[in-house]
């Protein structure tokens, strides 16, 4: 069997019960080595590494400094960070995907074998004229991004910020959201800067 | 309130027919989506909550897909009716209790139901009766080609279907068949079957059981994996494992007969004899019972029961159908005892009315 961390074979077998969920990891005897001084640490430590059976998987093969670290990085878009991610495991938004992408990997490896999707690909939805949309929708996940900076703009009266926020959302909108239910877009980005 | 209609029925998957539905008793197919300009459900706001479901509510119903479909808003339901949709399978558990915007749109056989704003903003599902699951595929993927076309699904090159829990991205299917396996129960074979099947990445859970206990012997199977196979694979690697099961249930039931033919025969009669006399009886007991008696059916013991009345028994004596039946509400206690009036009068004469 191979190391869930690398590609050399696993020597450890560990099966870790935490609150009623069983997990299993085989490990290289290096990956095993940082994994079980981890956990000793963890468990001296004032606080243990949080996340359940799926998320803690993340914690091998980094040190405590490098998950602290991890942990504070936020996605710019739905400001979630990594460590809430661990906590609760399930992620923010679309963008998580791309932001952590290097962390999700061995985790997504470890789940489902493989890391490259090969099913079904969604046909777009009716762009807007003279438009040709990308197959990934990391665009329209820019959204949700500037939504929260309109917001803030709008908190802090700063009415010039919210309204290039609006314009620039509304701009992705109509090229993403085109066809006949086009209101409900741009109207959203006008109620928010109404209620100024 | 369409709801109270659909208590008079049984709905696609207890229908009792379908290929192997001696067996299998339904094949299930579900597809987890999320629009891509909003965040995942557990982040959103009340407002956004709010949005996604009204977007979705209104491209869907627009679309050819949602036009037959029955829109209902689940937070304005009671109680008594967000679990009587969990009862048919129609929403998960989590979505009858959940809080804040979120749907369910029902088709008017009850084979397609549309989940929105549960885990993931939406969440397709096919069933069908019996073993049928490239009809299920077939029909969800026109559902998801049509929505598809006026919503923009969160996507991305590599990942696939972008979906809020990572268990699910790729192709976000989730391929399950129900089975009612009493004999393997029966026998102590079951165990040693699941165990082979977690080795080959599937998953078993029981029928509206809680963690692994299965109640009535029914289980269901599924793919544990999403990325990095085709949903054409997964369904396979389901599929391929269902007449092994088939096989083996048939081949447990077969001993059963032929060892134990006064044991099981009395088992079974005895199953039978307390549905058709008890004063008071819960519902697990009267899965429990239910389940034997269904087995008694098929290999013949008991003569003048029809699969498609058990199947119906199973969901109707469940504790919201019984209250949408009887039309009151009712505490447990009185739910026991109107439990097993139901039974009495199913059972009488020995032809339930369905």
């Amino acid at each position: 069997m191979q190391c869930q961390q690398c590609d050399k074979q696993a020597v450890f077998h560990i099966t870790e019960l935490e609150t009623g969920e069983v997990r299993e990891l085989h490990l290289c005897e290096d990956h095993a080595r940082v994994y079980l001084n981890q956990s000793e640490a963890a468990q001296e430590g004032e606080e243990k590494p949080a996340g359940g059976g799926l998320s803690g998987s993340l914690a091998v093969g980094q040190t405590a400094d490098e998950l602290a670290l991890l942990d504070k990085k936020a996605c710019p878009m739905c400001g979630i960070t990594f460590f809430e991610f661990r906590n609760q495991g399930r992620l923010g938004c679309p963008h998580d995907y791309v932001h952590f992408e290097k962390e999700l990997e061995p985790l997504i490896a470890n789940i489902h074998g493989g890391t490259q999707h090969t099913g079904r690909r969604p046909e777009r939805p009716a762009a807007a004229e003279g438009e040709s949309l990308a197959e990934g929708t990391d665009d329209l996940t820019r959204v949700i991004g500037l939504r929260r900076s309109m917001q803030e703009a709008i908190a802090c009266e700063d009415y010039e910020r919210a309204r290039e926020d609006r314009d620039a959302i509304r701009g992705i909108e109509e090229r993403w959201l085109a066809g006949p239910h086009n209101e409900t877009g741009p109207a959203k980005a006008d109620r928010a800067t109404d209620e100024t | 309130m369409k709801l109270d209609t659909l208590a008079e029925d049984v709905g696609e998957w207890l229908r009792g027919t379908g290929p192997e539905s001696d067996i299998v008793m339904s094949s299930r197919v579900r597809l987890a989506r999320n629009v891509a300009h909003y965040p995942f459900v557990s982040r959103m706001s009340e407002q956004d909550r709010g949005d996604v479901e009204r977007f979705l509510r209104e491209r869907i119903t627009a679309s050819p897909a949602g036009s037959q479909l029955e829109y209902i808003d689940v937070g304005r339901l009671e109680e008594v009716d967000r679990q009587f949709l969990v009862e048919r399978q129609l929403i998960s558990r989590e979505h009858a209790e959940a809080q804040g915007a979120r749907a369910v749109a029902i088709d008017g056989r009850e084979q397609v139901s549309l989940m929105i704003n549960e885990e993931d903003h939406l969440r397709i599902q096919c069933m069908h009766s019996g073993l049928d699951l490239r009809g299920a595929w077939e029909q969800i993927k026109a559902v998801d080609d049509q929505i598809g076309r006026v919503v923009p699904y969160a996507f991305h090159p590599r990942w696939g279907y972008l979906t809020a829990c990572p268990t699910n991205v790729g192709t976000g299917i989730r391929v399950s068949v129900m089975l009612h396996l009493p004999a393997l129960v029966i026998t102590r074979q079951i165990d040693k079957v699941f165990r082979s099947l977690h080795k080959i990445s599937l998953a078993v859970r029981g029928l509206y059981g809680e963690g692994s206990q299965a109640m009535g012997d029914f289980y269901q199977i599924s793919n544990q994996t999403t990325l990095g196979k085709t949903e054409e694979e997964l369904i396979e690697q389901v599929g391929d494992v269902v007449p092994v099961l088939i096989d083996y249930e048939r081949r447990a039931r077969e001993f059963l007969v032929r060892e134990t033919q006064q044991n099981v025969h009395d088992q079974v009669s005895r199953a039978y004899g307390i549905l058709r006399t008890a004063q008071t009886i819960t519902a697990e007991e009267t899965m429990q019972l239910l389940s034997r008696v269904r087995m008694g059916v098929l290999l013949g013991l008991i003569g003048d029961v029809k699969i498609a009345d058990i199947n119906s028994l199973l969901v109707r004596t469940q504790p919201a159908h019984l209250q949408k039946i009887r039309g009151v509400e009712l505490d447990t206690k009185d739910r026991n005892i109107e439990r097993a009036r139901y039974l009495r009068r199913h059972f009488e004469g020995g032809t339930p009315q369905n």
